[in-house]
């Protein structure tokens, strides 16, 4: 029982960074119907910012988390207007393979400047240890500051899509581009919103992770990166709340197998499980057959 | 007319060049007043400080073997090419150091990887390849169980490591259970996996759980906390230090306490840097070599290494260092430099006495020697206790 609450502990701490990383992808799919698959590289910038703020500049852990948020979204505006504005019109395939070649180029260009080996994120957050029922339950600081920050990211998410002008303009453009437009919608603004939003997300997760595990790579954002995908295809991908509710059922799925001696087999329940769910209910768990997507 | 006068001015260019070749080969093999040694290094790419250092080690001997009067009479000249961390150009660079140079012997490369890329060319010139840091089992034996006549090594196997993990637990630390968390995508884990689960419940251990990771994996409270709950006294890591890091660090948090062990994969300084210094305590791991070991030889090594390279020797000079004596005393008791029979008197080496361990070589091509086991002691690398061989 004790155990069982532990790997809840773990496995909810894991779920909500797969829940913030399938946040962008899912926004982005919604809106203009691409994977962007380099947006779990712009996790690993976003955790290599936290890192040299914090270590080269001393700066504690919430700016060097906001700072990071900004300079990803910027980083996420800029992929958008570099590489997929101009084939906006083009072949889905071929917006794929661009997707794929900005996550190369992301990925080996901060190899470039940052070399291949594997970096310590400084102690930023003080490690506290609170123990339940006899030491055999163990809660870090570090497991509230991630899941309180998850939450709290996505209730501003979830207030700006549904009350303000922007989320408006997300959604009408995620349901029908040219009635938007028409309609007097800046559709190169909202666009460039939803990968700003969907990039600080992606951001944040990287300084949260940084803080959490306190190893980054070049090469960190390329496993979270695909689960978060799977993830967000799980809760059915283009639905906000899908995105959230497959990150946590797949980082607790993950902890449940490895908890019960499937270590080996962590990763092939996971996307058996995909594969079930999409047999099942094709547009995910928390898919509807009316699509309303951001 | 023009064309002409082209085609002729590079016929002579061709020959000048074609000229300028043979005479630099006959001259390479004539000369008689060295012992040409290759040395197949990774000296740039990823595993490019693994190089570096046995090759500094390597030359620091060659230096000292050649100021007290060489080998034979003769001196010993290293030939050395970088093979960038890569197989293919392993391979090629061993078929180069055994054809054109005419090497009495290949040393190299670093990795298990790049040596059984290197090993073709050297069984087919018949020039024996010594490697001082392949660990794997299969580097001296192939696939059917046979020895490989022409390949050495004088670093223990992956197998014997699990093997001397296993009965430090048993013996030493009277650890009467144990649990394993394996890297499932490596080889070497795998390997010494094996060995160390083999040799505990033959001592009469008992293994509660294999668990397994994958390289690249950041979260393994999952499997930790599933270990805890079995409540093992000792838990057996093989692996590297990346992964090891983080997962010392994770035990720790989770308040899984128990000594934690595990094979040369460990080195590192960026082992202590993942794990954090405060937590890095009661993790043992078998190593080559530590700078601490007060015996005369490596006390004279490391007093030498630091005058020529103004650094601390760390555990792939010191075996670079005993490759090159190794080396030395095969030529030695054969009489020539003459590679077949350079090949007879390296598997008839009997005790011979280095800075990683005094050893022999076995039926195998592998050398019987002693591990050095390291304790890591808040984050610092101590000497804890030299282990020989049963």
């Amino acid at each position: 029982m004790e155990q069982l609450l532990q790997q809840l502990v773990n496995g909810i701490s894991l779920g909500s960074i797969y829940a913030l990383i399938a946040l962008g992808y899912t926004m982005v799919y919604g809106i203009i119907n691409l994977i962007n698959f380099a947006h779990g590289d712009i996790y690993m910038v976003g955790a290599y910012v936290g890192f040299a703020l914090t270590t080269f500049l001393d700066l504690s852990f919430l700016p060097s988390l906001l700072i990071s948020m900004a300079v990803c979204s910027i980083l996420g505006i800029v992929v958008e207007k570099v590489a997929y504005k101009p084939i906006r019109n083009s072949t889905r395939i071929a917006a794929l393979i661009t997707a794929i070649s900005v996550s190369l180029f992301l990925e080996y260009t901060m190899m470039y400047f940052v070399k291949p080996d594997t970096r310590t994120f400084p102690e930023v957050l003080e490690s506290k240890r609170m123990t339940f029922l006899g030491g055999s339950v163990i809660l870090d600081v570090k497991n509230i500051y991630i899941v309180v920050i998850t939450i709290v990211l996505m209730v501003i998410l979830q207030y700006i899509v549904h009350r303000t002008k922007t989320g408006k303009a997300m959604r009408a453009v995620s349901l029908d581009k040219e009635a938007a437009e028409l309609m007097g919608v800046d559709i190169n603004k909202t666009i460039s919103y939803t990968f700003a939003l969907g990039s600080a997300l992606a951001g944040a997760a990287g300084v949260l992770v940084g803080v959490y595990y306190n190893t980054i790579n070049p090469l960190m954002g390329v496993v979270p990166g695909l689960k978060a995908f799977v993830a967000a295809v799980l809760g059915g991908i283009g639905i906000i709340p899908g995105a959230v509710f497959g990150g946590f059922f797949l980082g607790m799925t993950e902890t449940l197998v490895s908890a019960y001696g499937g270590s080996i087999f962590k990763d092939a329940v996971a996307f058996a499980i995909l594969i079930l769910v999409l047999l099942v209910k094709p547009n995910g768990l928390l898919g509807k057959t009316i699509k309303e997507k951001v | 007319m023009n064309r002409k006068l082209l085609v002729v001015l590079s016929l002579v260019l061709v020959f000048i060049l074609l000229a300028g070749c043979t005479s630099k080969e006959t001259s390479g093999g004539a000369n008689s007043d060295t012992i040409k040694v290759g040395l197949n290094y990774e000296l740039s790419g990823g595993v490019a400080t693994y190089g570096q250092g046995l090759t500094d080690g390597v030359l620091l001997a060659f230096e000292e073997i050649n100021n007290n009067g060489g080998v034979l009479g003769k001196k010993l000249e290293p030939v050395q090419v970088d093979n960038k961390s890569n197989d293919t150009e392993a391979a090629n660079v061993s078929t180069r150091l055994a054809t054109r140079d005419k090497v009495v012997a290949l040393l190299g490369p670093a990795t298990s990887g790049n040596t059984k890329a290197a090993i073709p060319a050297a069984t087919q010139n018949k020039v024996p390849l010594i490697s001082a840091s392949a660990t794997a089992d299969d580097v001296t034996v192939d696939s059917n169980g046979n020895v490989r006549e022409y390949i050495f090594k004088t670093c223990f196997s992956d197998s014997f490591q699990g093997v001397m993990m296993a009965e430090l637990a048993f013996g030493e630390l009277q650890m009467k259970n144990a649990a394993i968390l394996s890297d499932s995508t490596s080889d070497y884990a795998k390997g010494l996996s094996k060995s160390f689960k083999e040799t505990y419940t033959n001592l009469g251990g008992k293994i509660l759980a294999e668990e397994a990771y994958q390289s690249k994996d950041t979260d393994f409270k999952a499997v930790l906390t599933n270990l805890k709950g079995l409540n093992p006294e000792v838990l057996f890591v093989p692996g590297y230090y990346e992964e090891v890091g983080l997962i010392v660090r994770q035990a720790r948090e989770l308040g899984l306490n128990v000594p934690i062990l595990g094979g040369d994969g460990y080195e590192s300084p960026k082992l202590t840097e993942i794990a954090g210094k405060d937590v890095l305590n009661n993790v043992y791991y078998s190593s080559h070599y530590s700078s601490m070991d007060n015996s005369e030889e490596v006390v004279r090594f490391t007093k030498n290494f630091q005058e020529k390279y103004k650094k601390e020797p760390d555990a792939f000079n010191a075996l670079g260092y005993d490759m090159a004596y190794f080396l030395k005393d095969a030529l030695e008791r054969s009489g020539e430099a003459n590679p077949e029979k350079l090949k007879d008197a390296l598997a008839a080496t009997k005790d011979f006495k280095g800075v990683t361990g005094t050893f022999s070589i076995d039926e195998n091509h592998n050398p019987v020697k002693s591990v050095t086991v390291i304790e890591m002691k808040d984050g610092v690398p101590t000497f804890y206790k030299k282990l020989d061989p049963k």
